[in-house]
């Protein structure tokens, strides 16, 4: 297991069209994207929205087979083959299971039994609620869970798709710490979509920059910063404005979408 | 007059429904004292026969076996709409392809049904389930044809990224969602089927509370018809409150 972590993701999507009668339909989504990421690396994907963020992860967890491309680790193992765990931008729980049931539903007999889902729950502070329905949880609680669940069956391959945006600052700066405990505890492959250049600093190893679509990398940035990080750090907002300024044409349209979220947060 | 404001009832709302009841009783009492009728028995005279029936007649076996047609032919009827109604739901040629059987047999009238099934099953116990089915079996259909069309994909997604088995994103992705639907489907079933029911027994069988009506309108026993009906109204009652609304409870318990 432990060697098989380390190998890298090889992610080669050479064309996705949008589906003639979707929103927006026939326009090409992706095209000739191409990164590696070796295992047991934490890679934030920063782009526009709208930028086939979605459908590039979709189509590794399996939801998307109308692309052509290869998406597979270095020693061949295709992605349908291995655990992939899978935070969406909302939570996706089911409402009529407890949370514990949430947790043991995607897990095996053996495993369910052998008490992974509770031991996971605990260590993320939801001990008390294990019978708990969803409904009944907070915005925050309600993405732990789904955290647990992907983490629960030991990826080989995380995805998260902006998993902690609409919380707002200290619960997504706590789920933010969580992720990163889990991550130091059960290594795995992290794919981490946001676009929020200061969430991608904090939490990763690397962050590649997608163009609007059909989207490709544009710029491929390693984050430096020793860890433990702090988002409140100076060090972090130093990190982005440097990035900025070194990349100001590249990155012009990023930085100001993020300027205006920026904004908008601000107006709430 | 406020209507955002709740209606405030206080501890009375029980003792209300109590007292409309004892209105209508005496209402009832007093239409049939003024009217000294025989085709308007009083409560006293229904309550006289409700005894006669319990103790020296059929009242008991005929509430058992109708009651019993209802329960098989609910069992029947919800399982084969669920299913189609699954199918239809997720299968697009097959929708279109029954829909035109679907929209037909909604507009069939309930006795045409009755009368073609004993015709061609001739007077018997088959005959009046199938029967009873069949009236009940469309409306399931279209019912949880739209519950699989609204049917969040989004969590049937998470079943397939995880690498659920089959069986369990059936039974736990995909059917719970369904549960509302279901629910819908067999309160108003239970209350379809059973004044069904008694139209098929009228028509066709020996035995049960439709047949036993028709005789007490062949004899012109009002207070017998009377009895007969309030005995079989507080038998579906029961059902409706004492198993199918917990059942309800219990399955919707996640609910805010």
């Amino acid at each position: 297991m432990d060697a098989m972590t380390t190998e890298n993701l090889q992610v080669r999507i050479d064309r996705k069209v949008y589906p003639a009668e979707a929103p927006g339909g026939g326009r090409v989504a992706i095209a000739d994207l191409a990164f590696d990421v070796p295992g047991r690396q934490f890679c934030c994907i920063v782009g526009p929205s709208g930028c086939g963020k979605t459908t590039m992860l979709n189509i590794m967890a399996g939801l998307d087979k109308e692309a052509e491309g290869r998406v597979e680790f270095s020693d061949g193992t295709p992605l349908d083959a291995t655990p992939i765990g899978y935070m969406f931008q909302t939570p996706r729980l089911l409402p009529w299971l407890s949370v514990r049931d949430n947790v043991r539903i995607v897990l095996g007999d053996e495993e369910a039994n052998s008490g992974r889902a509770e031991r996971i729950l605990e260590e993320m502070q939801l001990g008390d609620s294990l019978d708990v329905f969803p409904n009944r949880l907070s915005g925050g609680m309600q993405r732990r869970v789904a955290l647990a669940r992907a983490f629960a069956i030991e990826p080989r391959l995380l995805l998260l798709d902006e998993p902690f945006v609409s919380l707002d600052a200290p619960v997504g700066n706590r789920l933010r710490s969580m992720l990163l405990e889990l991550w130091q505890s059960r290594p795995t492959t992290v794919l981490f979509v946001t676009h929020d250049l200061r969430e991608a600093i904090f939490l990763g190893d690397r962050i590649l920059f997608l163009s609007r679509g059909p989207s490709r990398v544009i710029l491929d940035v390693t984050v430096d910063l020793p860890r433990p990080r702090n988002i409140e750090d100076p060090k972090v907002e130093a990190f982005r404005k440097s990035l900025l300024e070194q990349h100001n044409s590249l990155l012009h349209g990023l930085a100001e979408e993020q300027a205006r979220d920026r904004s908008a947060d601000d107006a709430a | 007059m406020n209507l955002a404001q709740p209606l405030r009832l206080g501890n009375s709302g029980p003792w209300l429904r109590l007292f409309s009841a004892a209105l209508l009783v005496l209402v009832w009492a007093l239409a049939a004292e003024i009217a000294q009728s025989r085709v308007l028995p009083g409560p006293g005279a229904v309550a006289e026969s409700f005894y006669y029936n319990l103790v020296d007649g059929r009242l008991l076996s005929d509430l058992a076996i109708t009651l019993f047609r209802v329960v098989v032919s609910f069992a029947i009827a919800m399982i084969i709409g669920v299913a189609v109604g699954i199918v239809m739901g997720l299968r697009k040629r097959l929708d279109i392809l029954l829909d035109g059987w679907l929209i037909l047999f909604l507009n069939i009238p309930a006795l045409v049904i009755i009368i073609l099934c004993y015709v061609w099953f001739g007077l018997t116990e088959v005959a009046a389930i199938i029967a009873v089915s069949l009236n009940k079996i469309p409306n399931v259909i279209v019912i949880m044809r739209e519950g699989t069309r609204a049917v969040d994909r989004e969590l049937l997604q998470v079943a397939q990224v995880f690498h659920v088995d089959r069986q369990r994103r059936f039974f736990k992705f995909f059917l719970p969602q369904l549960y509302p639907y279901i629910m819908a489907s067999a309160r108003t079933g239970v209350a379809l089927i059973w004044k069904i029911v008694l139209v098929v027994e009228l028509l066709g069988r020996s035995n049960g509370v439709g047949f036993q009506l028709s005789v007490y309108f062949s004899l012109f026993d009002i207070a017998g018809i009377l009895a007969y009906t309030l005995a079989f109204v507080a038998v579906m009652m029961f059902v409706e409150l004492g198993v199918v609304a917990p059942i309800e409870r219990h399955i919707m318990r996640w609910r805010k």
